[in-house]
């Protein structure tokens, strides 16, 4: 068992497909919020394989993309202060902030680095007691526990250069607004399956309960997605609605008590501004008031300013599953994976980098 | 939302492990993990474990598709 | 922002770099010649074609798994002219190195470059020493340049419909290797840089076969940035399967763990070869013979439309658009 090839089987892919034709009666609509499930759509070419009865959409699941641009230009603010040095994922190196660029800050110069992990900023801190290193914490709940123990991890060494901005945001809670704004008309959710892993399915009962809409948690293999595809479909033709979990062998009801304790630790939850999505309740994560020494803008006395959108640029209604790429005005003219206007293009997981990647630009 | 990729505990090192993905080995963080054993799968994102594969769970889902696939033949 | 500033991203070998050759380049130096765009360039003369080609090799660190700084300045260069379907004889070579730089390191890659040299059989014939002062150059780059006397003329631009593509190996070994040396990274993967020679290669298979249309070695930006540029110089599509496309399982590994994709990570002993149909089996024959043939396989062929394009029929059955890398590959955690 590799936990990998076996989710890739044709054979199995022809299955699920086959059975999906038979289920699928009448027009549907799935939403997946999670930039992996994007990719993965498009990388297998799945979409193409589903019937034109079955429409996926992509929701607000790049954690790159929703990030506003305040909270970049923070950190470019940051990286230009004396003695610093910014530790990234490198999925925001390129995303375009008001003016600038972590690529650009770094070709100018300052001290931009990427890294793999979050641990790997504390390492970078030790070997320069001298400098103040920050680590710029952008994901889901996915990301969130390993940055929570990074932060204990220095409190526990004692490494005082070490500084963090906490930047971590919640999916559930961008579900329920997307619900409440009621701007698109949904039969399913496929929902993320490396968050889940962390907090496992009970999040999500609102949805069915409030809403009376399926959710799938679905692993990233087709065969996954597939089957997910498959019980949203079976759920419809029940007329019942629950919380499923399709990606077992990684999802427990319960998720990860261990993860979500870590996470309770260091954090707590705040409202939250979201790109293309404005600010939702309880959305986001800082540091609470035990690790407050560990905050990089307080420590480094910046502020956020009012977060700026470029103009013409459709990143909020795409995150938001009301437009596809191809509407936007900028879409593979001005906007392009290199010239990126808007996050949606250049995060690797962004629906229109996607999009372009996949079909190149085709404004179809 | 995020990359998790399976991979092979083949050393615990205390919040460490060496865990191997198709001949690749890295040091995996297991603070998230710690009960997990040499020999078990986990699933590493961002340098750390963030789960235990249930290898289970995996043969069932898979069972269940087998039996889709040989039904719709 | 990009425009007034050279990123990293310019070097990279992909859609960033194109933009800058064509923009930049090719509006200042106007030779037909340079506007092909292949990997070296073909001069006529009265009874005698050459290939003269040059390269700067930069890579960080200098020393890896499968060789060094050295060894790649050399075959990089024969491989170019070895892929104009020449065959290299003389190379010249430019050191630029930092002060302060250890003469034991440098030995080490002259022997390096003396062992690549005799093992693709070139004379190294003229070069040059420049020493900087610390910090003005990272360690040592080095640029060499080559001729070679043209055996039969290739191009990127030659790809004809029907035409089958066969890649000499596995793809994406110097990229990972090199790559999982760098600091920081805790990744151990059990794989050597491929870097060698493939002036053997190709001339055992333009010896034996008339059909062979294009060469091409998949370096900076991978297989699927190469298969596009040829695409676009032919102005052909190009269909590929991924079922068949060699990968070891140690790269795809190392690549999955770092949200790579092996089909952009670079090649230093790779190529590509564009082979009408009816010499394709042959081709393959010749190639499994070779030391550094023995992987080689057939992975697509090239189609009429839509042009300028590469697809690839995905491992379960569907289908995607492969694209150019626009910048540089950065590891992503999402």
């Amino acid at each position: 068992m590799k936990f990998v090839d076996e989710f890739q089987d044709p054979r199995l892919v022809k299955g699920l497909l086959q059975e999906i034709g038979a289920l699928a009666k009448r027009r549907v609509t799935f939403m997946e919020v999670c930039g992996t499930h994007t990719m993965a759509l498009f990388k297998y070419g799945i979409r193409a394989m589903l019937p034109n009865l079955v429409n996926i959409i992509s929701g607000p699941g790049c954690p790159v993309c929703v990030t506003p641009t305040n909270v970049l230009d923070a950190a470019m603010d940051a990286v230009r202060k004396e003695n610093v040095i910014l530790a990234t994922f490198g999925d925001m190196m390129r995303v375009p902030g008001s003016s600038s660029s972590l690529e650009a800050e770094k070709a100018l110069r300052f001290d931009v680095r990427v890294v793999y992990s979050a641990t790997d900023s504390l390492g970078i801190a030790e070997s320069n007691p001298d400098r103040k290193v920050v680590f710029l914490g952008v994901g889901f709940e996915t990301t969130a526990p390993s940055i929570a123990c990074t932060v204990l991890g220095a409190a526990r060494k004692g490494i005082e250069n070490f500084k963090l901005i906490a930047a971590n945001k919640l999916i559930p809670p961008a579900m329920k607004a997307l619900l409440e704004a009621g701007e698109v008309q949904l039969d399913g959710f496929i929902c993320p399956g490396h968050v889940s892993t962390i907090i496992g399915s009970e999040p999500y009962e609102f949805i069915p309960k409030e809403y009376g809409i399926p959710c799938v948690i679905s692993g990233f293999e087709p065969v996954d997605i597939l089957q997910s595809v498959l019980i949203l479909l079976r759920q419809i033709d029940e007329g019942k609605s629950r919380v499923e979990i399709q990606y077992s062998r990684s999802v427990k009801p319960d998720g990860n008590p261990i993860a979500k304790r870590f996470i309770s630790e260091v954090f707590q939850t705040v409202d939250s501004d979201w790109r293309g999505l404005g600010e939702i309740q309880a959305s986001g994560l800082a540091l609470n008031e035990h690790f407050r020494e560990y905050d990089a803008l307080k420590y480094l006395g910046i502020e956020l300013k009012e977060p700026a959108e470029p103009p013409g640029c459709l990143c909020g209604e795409i995150l938001r599953g009301l437009r596809s790429p191809p509407e936007c005005g900028l879409y593979g003219l001005s906007c392009t994976p290199e010239r990126p206007v808007g996050p949606c293009m250049v995060s690797s997981e962004g629906t229109c980098a996607a999009y372009y990647r996949y079909s190149r630009g085709a404004r179809a | 939302m995020c990359l998790g990729i399976p991979a092979r505990i083949l050393k615990l090192e205390g919040e460490l492990a060496e865990v191997e993905i198709g001949g690749t080995m890295y040091k995996a963080n297991i603070q998230l993990v710690p009960d997990a054993k040499i020999g078990e799968y986990v699933l590493l994102h961002a340098g750390f474990a963030i789960q235990k594969l249930d290898e289970r769970e995996a043969l069932e889902t898979l069972k269940l598709l087998e039996e889709l696939y040989e039904i719709r033949r | 922002m990009s425009g007034e500033r050279i990123l990293l991203a310019h070097g990279a070998g992909g859609k960033i770099t194109r933009r800058l050759i064509e923009k930049e380049i090719l509006t200042r130096f106007r030779s037909p010649i340079l506007k092909r765009l292949d990997d070296g360039a073909v001069l006529a003369f009265e009874n005698l074609r050459l290939a003269y080609s040059t390269d700067s090799y930069v890579v960080d660190p200098i020393f890896f798994r499968g060789g060094d700084i050295g060894k790649l300045a050399i075959n990089g260069t024969v491989n170019d002219i070895a892929m104009c379907g020449a065959v290299p004889m003389y190379l010249t070579t430019s050191l630029i190195i930092e002060e302060g730089f250890q003469l034991e390191d440098l030995r080490r890659i002259l022997n390096s470059m003396r062992d690549a040299a005799d093992e693709a059989d070139v004379e190294v014939v003229a070069g040059d020493t420049k020493v900087v002062s610390a910090g003005s150059a990272d360690k040592i780059f080095i640029n060499t340049s080559g001729i070679g006397i043209v055996e039969k003329e290739v191009s990127g631009s030659n790809a004809k419909i029907g035409d089958k593509i066969i890649i000499s190996g596995f793809i994406g070994d110097h990229g990972i290797a090199i790559l999982s040396e760098r600091e920081g990274l805790d990744l151990k993967v059990p794989v050597s840089s491929d870097c060698s020679p493939l002036n053997g290669l190709v001339s055992s298979i333009l010896g034996a076969t008339e059909g062979i249309h294009v060469l091409r070695d998949p370096t900076r930006g991978g297989l699927a940035t190469t298969l596009n540029e040829i695409a676009l110089q032919s102005d052909v599509g190009i269909r590929i399967d991924e079922e068949v496309i060699p990968v070891r399982d140690a790269v795809r590994g190392a690549c999955e763990i770092l949200g790579l994709d092996p089909l952009y990570v670079a090649n230093e002993g790779k190529m590509v070869t564009f082979v009408s149909p009816r010499d394709a089996d042959r081709v393959l024959e010749i190639m499994h013979e070779h030391k550094n043939g023995t992987d080689a396989r057939l992975i697509g062929e090239v189609i009429t439309e839509p042009r300028g394009m590469v697809f690839m029929r995905t491992r379960i059955g569907g289908e995607r658009i492969i694209d150019m890398l626009a910048g540089e590959q950065l590891p992503r955690i999402c």
